[in-house]
């Protein structure tokens, strides 16, 4: 399957070559594509260009046909999903994707990174080191006042951040965000903006978004995907002034 | 919030006492040795419906084969005190003295291989809980690490029940065919038939009961509890969040085999025979039963569910034998749909209130103001 040789490089996450391919279809085609460290790397295109694919490709819940994906110089097309997560990868779903049952604490106390095997699991101690870093994350996602509710009487925003925050307490090098922003209200999306300018010292991160306003607000790089493949790359100002992009996507 | 963390709650507590105090004194009190040693035998059930609370209420694995594992730690124990009857002596008459009669009957001259090992009584002791749970393990690797859930995996192991039942009827030679093994007398030469032993068999059985509970109450207590509760709600965020998430699922249902088979083994012993229609698919679909009536989320909820439905059973089916199947199928249609947190959801609208005034216990802080409240005003200000 990886018959392609990675170049190393400096980069955090390389995607050289990528291909996937359903019943022939080509969802993402020969892609080429880097993400630097501390970078919030937007990808943009319209419907059906691949992008949810290719971050289902990086953390592992789509596997690929083709191509390789090196994170910190170690493939990831081979590695089970739960394995990728444990290399420092994070990845947020598009419908806020939290424990309805659990509170908003156990939530987060859930993906805090220890015990994570059955016997880690049934010998937890919920001790200071934890109850402090959950109170740490549940200050930055804005839900500190709300850490013993129900997680389904939260708002939609809310569980969008608690799922951010359930990722950001694993302090994952690259965090990956689909459409962080989809049903947010206003203020919450200027929230949502500020916070990802926050966490982004020390993590690279990967938004996929259709929020154009956003986009500007957040975005160091843009990749413009179609038909899975790269259309057109570089900064905001510059895959906006690109007429391609101009063409396919934003319109005229 | 980190009330979550202490191992019993005071209302977990009072249902702890409450649940020994019936089954340790009220009970073996107010019945004559007769419906005592019934009582007995449904609490053997009511193991199976525990697991079922752990593996189904909270982790949403819905296995409609637990009668297997049941089963199986009711014919290890058989198999042993089998073999105890069935001494040279005691078997003289036979063909072949010193094997058990039905193999006689079925024309086995030796004693198969695989019963040899259950002449050891802590073989067998080790045997009851080992075997079903590696059966389990097998099971549960086979299926999870394929990502095979819900109703599929209810389907598999309704069909591994039907199996084994046909295979234990089939194996008549091996297995003692459609009437099981009978015929049990002594367990390391003590007469389990006698009203004195029948006693000591409750209690023993009680006490197991109790420490099933407080081991499942552990086990729902720990973050493998909750982190059950959070894949059965929402299984790719549980992976993606760094766990293993088919290991989990196999623990639980690992963990609900012995359980079960602990139960099997009692029954064995209570009732004197076991037999393969204690493992089929309608055994194992009125163990969900009794589950689901106790209220699936409740470990002592499933105790009561298993009394109250096996009550129920007893007593129509011995006025109305021919209604009380239907009065089954009815009971778990109207806990379906009126009662889906069964007898535990009807404690906890109807009766908790009160006993929390009485332990003192505050009741949570209101949560009905609206969530978008909680956004701080001065965000809310800057989007302006």
């Amino acid at each position: 399957m990886n018959t392609v040789a990675p170049t190393n490089n400096d980069f955090l996450l390389s995607i050289e070559k990528l291909t996937v391919s359903f019943d022939g279809f080509k969802a993402v085609n020969d892609l080429n594509l880097y993400v630097d460290e501390n970078e919030i790397h937007v990808i943009i295109g319209p419907n059906g260009a691949g992008k949810t694919t290719v971050l289902d490709l990086i953390c592992g819940r789509t596997r690929a046909t083709e191509g390789s994906i090196r994170f910190r110089d170690k493939e990831l097309t081979e590695m089970k999903e739960h394995e990728i997560v444990r290399q420092g990868v994070g990845r947020k779903f598009q419908n806020p994707s939290i424990y309805e049952d659990l509170t908003v604490f156990e939530n987060l106390e859930i993906s805090f990174p220890r015990g994570r095997d059955v016997f880690g699991a049934l010998t937890f101690r919920r001790d200071d080191e934890v109850v402090e870093r959950v109170r740490e994350i549940s200050r930055m996602v804005f839900l500190e006042k709300l850490l013993d509710k129900q997680a389904a009487l939260l708002s939609h925003g809310q569980k969008q951040w608690l799922e951010i925050g359930m990722l950001l307490i694993q302090d994952p090098e690259l965090l990956m965000l689909d459409e962080p922003v989809a049903g947010m209200s206003v203020s919450e999306r200027v929230q949502t903006a500020e916070l990802l300018n926050k966490i982004t010292e020390g993590r690279s991160v990967m938004v996929v978004e259709h929020d154009m306003k956003f986009v500007e607000d957040i975005a160091h790089r843009v990749t413009v995907l179609h038909q899975g493949k790269i259309l057109s790359e570089g900064s905001m100002a510059k895959v906006q002034a690109d007429p391609k992009v101009i063409d396919v996507y934003l319109g005229h | 919030m980190t009330s979550g963390n202490s191992f019993l709650t005071r209302q977990e507590l009072l249902g702890l006492a409450v649940v020994s105090l019936l089954i340790l004194v009220v009970l073996p009190a107010s019945v004559d040795i007769f419906r005592l040693n019934l009582i007995g035998k449904y609490l053997t059930y009511a193991f199976v419906a525990i697991g079922l609370v752990l593996c189904w209420g909270m982790g949403g694995i819905l296995s409609l084969g637990q009668g297997v594992f049941f089963g199986l730690g009711g014919y290890c124990m058989a198999m042993f005190l089998k073999l105890e009857a069935s001494t040279p002596e005691a078997t003289k008459i036979q063909s072949t003295p010193g094997i058990p009669d039905f193999m006689d009957w079925n024309q086995l001259t030796e004693l198969p291989w695989f019963w040899e090992p259950f002449h050891s009584f802590p073989f067998t002791l080790v045997a009851i809980v080992a075997l079903p749970s590696l059966f389990a393990f097998v099971i549960g690797a086979a299926m999870f690490k394929r990502r095979v859930g819900g109703v599929y995996f209810a389907i598999i192991t309704q069909a591994i029940a039907a199996i084994l039942t046909i295979l234990i009827i089939g194996q008549q030679g091996y297995t003692g065919g459609v009437n099981g093994i009978t015929d049990l007398r002594t367990l390391l030469g003590w007469d389990i038939r006698t009203d004195s032993a029948k006693y000591v068999l409750y209690f023993v059985n009680a006490g197991l009961l109790i420490a099933v509970i407080v081991a499942a109450q552990a086990v729902r207590k720990s973050k493998l509890g909750r982190l059950l509760v959070a894949l059965r709600d929402k299984e790719d965020r549980v992976r993606f969040s760094g766990y293993d998430v088919a290991n989990f699922k196999i623990f639980a249902f690992c963990l609900a085999a012995a359980f079960s088979a602990i139960g099997g083994a009692m029954f064995t012993l209570q009732v004197g025979f076991m037999s393969p229609s204690f493992v089929g698919i309608v055994p194992s679909i009125e163990m969900v039963i009794y589950t689901a009536v106790g209220g699936r989320l409740s470990i002592f909820g499933a105790v009561y569910g298993t009394l109250l439905v096996n009550w129920a059973k007893t007593t129509f089916s011995e006025t109305f034998p021919e209604l009380w199947l239907f009065g089954l199928g009815a009971l778990f249609i109207a806990v379906v749909l009126v009662f889906p947190n069964g007898l535990a959801g009807l404690y906890r609208s109807y009766l908790q209130p009160h006993v929390d005034r009485l332990l003192g216990v505050k009741k949570p802080a209101d949560d009905d103001e609206p969530a978008s409240d909680a956004v701080p005003e001065a965000a809310a200000r800057a989007a302006e």
